[in-house]
């Protein structure tokens, strides 16, 4: 016996050794960086030149909060979020509600929803840029042709040129590429709900839509809020997208924006690193509680 | 316990009954359904459809006012000409995309592995540590990895992008990994071990000749996302021509200093796609998979 234990508890040694280059990894990469960057957003590293590198404290950060330009981009983004958020939740949810049931001809609908994730937003930004071009009546091409076509002209607008309105333009492309990502996570809700609740409601009598009201929907909660969870985290590191169709324009600023231009076209590396912070943790507050919870469901199985 | 996520999603209950047989409430829904689902079809096909016709329009036969009309002559012209412009780009993309893949596929099945059937005390903190990683925003890194790059000499070669993926690609590998590997039986290992089999010699016997779903599912996961990434290539290359990828090179092109080539525009963004598009149309079913387990669901 003392043996077999020996070679069972070496063998988990032997585990440990194969995961720790992994481990090392994160712990330097991951972990490590994020400090080293702190430490850099604590520092008067304002650009290239400075020799006499020195802690000032939270200074860095406090100048941003005074900083218009920052707290515009920081104003964009949540108006991004909330936008995309209701949007993608919105459409997915419909997406799936539709399918759910099953229909013929169901995979091809699915497959067609679900392409967009597979494109980056460098590659779709072209076409987007033309889809939200701000020409409208006679000159109108993209979404302002398309809205008069059916009918909907006095919708045309200027898109992501308008100041006011920019970033509800910028989340319409955002919309497009997530909605078949909620709507495959909803399905999975959908499907997972076993047949003999809704048997059971249809055989008390229920109607269809009370079946959905009161039956099904409470049953997708929890795949409410991991969408919630996985759109939030996905919104405040948005870059790409807003590359792609209006470069590094002021209207559509957001924080991932400001922190490259900061800290790569004027090299104010202790600005940059305190605006990463600043999206680090805000992402952190929507994903380690989601963490945590994962965590404990999975100790429960 | 319910069957794997994505058998879930693809389990079509399509409608058994004959459309005859339905209600006229019933048979009015189907309908509406249908109609729906089209006009979200058309919705969400539109730019696709925008960019294809628009790519055989010629150098100069691209206006926005035509830009749904179907081209009334097929034109190559932008096709070579977006050719030229991203042909080494691209073959650089696919080398170093491979290389950081396979890489990354190799570190998730070992890590996956002991981390479900050998784990050690405190390997649930660990990975629970690694998932963290998976969602930080890589900003908050960058600034110390380009200075790590300088340090080790990889600044100016295209490994600064295979360390990338593959570090930061640690923490979903992995997943995909522990998760597919949580679904083979313990009584398997179990079994070798009683046999006297090792740890690595249960690993290349039993659980490697297994593995093959996860791993093209983590293959090309790591193939989209690094094909796709923008924000490593631009911090890390540092713009150097040398070594454009697909997206930086197709972001120069289409940046707004050269919009004046809307044609060529449209076809290096399509062209720029193909190789994605081409593993979603061929191994969607796993591509899913892949972008489901981000959701650390099944």
């Amino acid at each position: 016996m003392a043996t077999v234990q020996s070679k069972q508890v070496s063998a988990r040694i032997g585990g440990f050794f194969f995961v720790l280059p992994s481990i090392l990894a994160i712990a330097i990469f991951v972990y490590g960086m994020i400090a080293y960057t702190f430490n850099v957003s604590l520092t008067n590293r304002n650009s290239a030149s400075v020799k006499d590198i020195k802690h000032v404290g939270f200074k860095n950060y406090t100048e941003l909060f005074a900083d218009e330009r920052f707290i515009h981009a920081l104003g964009n983004l949540l108006k991004f979020t909330g936008v995309f958020l209701v949007g993608t939740l919105l459409s997915g949810f419909i997406m799936a509600l539709l399918l759910e049931k099953g229909v013929a001809g169901e995979g091809l609908f699915r497959s067609f929803y679900l392409y967009p994730m597979a494109i980056s937003f460098i590659a779709m930004g072209t076409v987007w840029r033309w889809l939200l071009n701000s020409s409208r009546d006679g000159d109108a091409g993209g979404l302002n042709l398309v809205l008069q076509k059916i009918g909907l002209g006095f919708l045309q607008n200027d898109w992501y040129l308008s100041p006011r309105g920019a970033m509800f333009a910028m989340a319409v492309p955002a919309i497009w590429q997530m909605s078949g990502y909620v709507m495959a996570l909803f399905l999975a809700g959908f499907r997972g709900i076993p047949d003999d609740l809704r048997e059971a409601a249809r055989v008390d009598g229920a109607s269809e839509f009370k079946i959905y009201r009161h039956v099904l929907f409470p049953q997708l909660s929890p795949t409410f809020l991991t969408v919630l969870i996985i759109l939030g985290h996905i919104s405040m590191k948005v870059f790409d997208l807003i590359i792609g169709i209006s470069g590094k324009s002021y209207v559509t600023d957001v924080l991932a924006v400001y922190m490259w231009q900061v800290t790569f076209d004027i090299t104010n590396f202790a600005k940059g690193a305190s605006i990463a912070m600043i999206i680090l943790f805000l992402v952190a507050i929507v994903v380690i509680p989601y963490l945590s919870h994962v965590n404990k469901t999975e100790r429960e199985n | 316990m319910s069957a794997d996520i994505v058998d879930r999603i693809t389990h079509s209950t399509a409608p058994k009954k004959n459309r005859r047989q339905l209600s006229g409430v019933a048979q009015f829904w189907l309908i509406f359904r249908y109609i729906s689902l089209t006009i979200i079809l058309a919705m969400v096909i539109l730019p696709i459809y925008v960019l294809v016709v628009n790519s055989f329009k010629g150098i100069s036969g691209v206006y926005l006012n035509t830009a749904f009309e179907l081209p009334k002559t097929l034109n190559f012209e932008t096709w070579s000409a977006a050719w030229d412009w991203l042909a080494v780009p691209m073959g650089r993309t696919l080398l170093f995309v491979t290389q950081s893949s396979i890489i990354s596929a190799l570190i998730g099945s070992i890590n996956g592995y002991v981390l479900s059937k050998w784990r050690f005390a405190g390997s649930n903190a660990v990975f629970m540590l690694f998932l963290f990683g998976m969602f930080i925003p890589y900003q908050a890194i960058m600034i110390p990895l380009t200075q790590f790059n300088k340090l080790v000499g990889l600044t100016g070669s295209i490994y600064v992008l295979v360390l990338a993926h593959v570090v930061y690609g640690i923490p979903i590998c992995t997943l995909i990994f522990r998760n597919y590997y949580a679904s083979i039986p313990d009584e398997i290992i179990e079994a070798g071990r009683v046999d006297g089999a090792s740890m690595v010699r249960i690993y290349r016997a039993i659980i490697l000749p297994l593995s093959i779903p996860a791993f093209v599912v983590v293959l090309i996961w790591q193939f989209t996302s690094a094909w796709n990434d923008f924000l490593f290539a631009i911090f890390l290359t540092g713009g150097s021509p040398k070594l454009a990828v697909a997206t930086t090179a197709l972001n120069w092109l289409t940046g707004s200093s050269n919009q004046v080539y809307y044609g060529k525009n449209m076809t290096a963004s399509l062209m720029a796609s193909i190789p994605t598009l081409l593993v979603y149309m061929f191994l969607g079913r796993y591509f899913l998979r892949g972008l489901l387990s981000g959701s650390l669901k099944g």
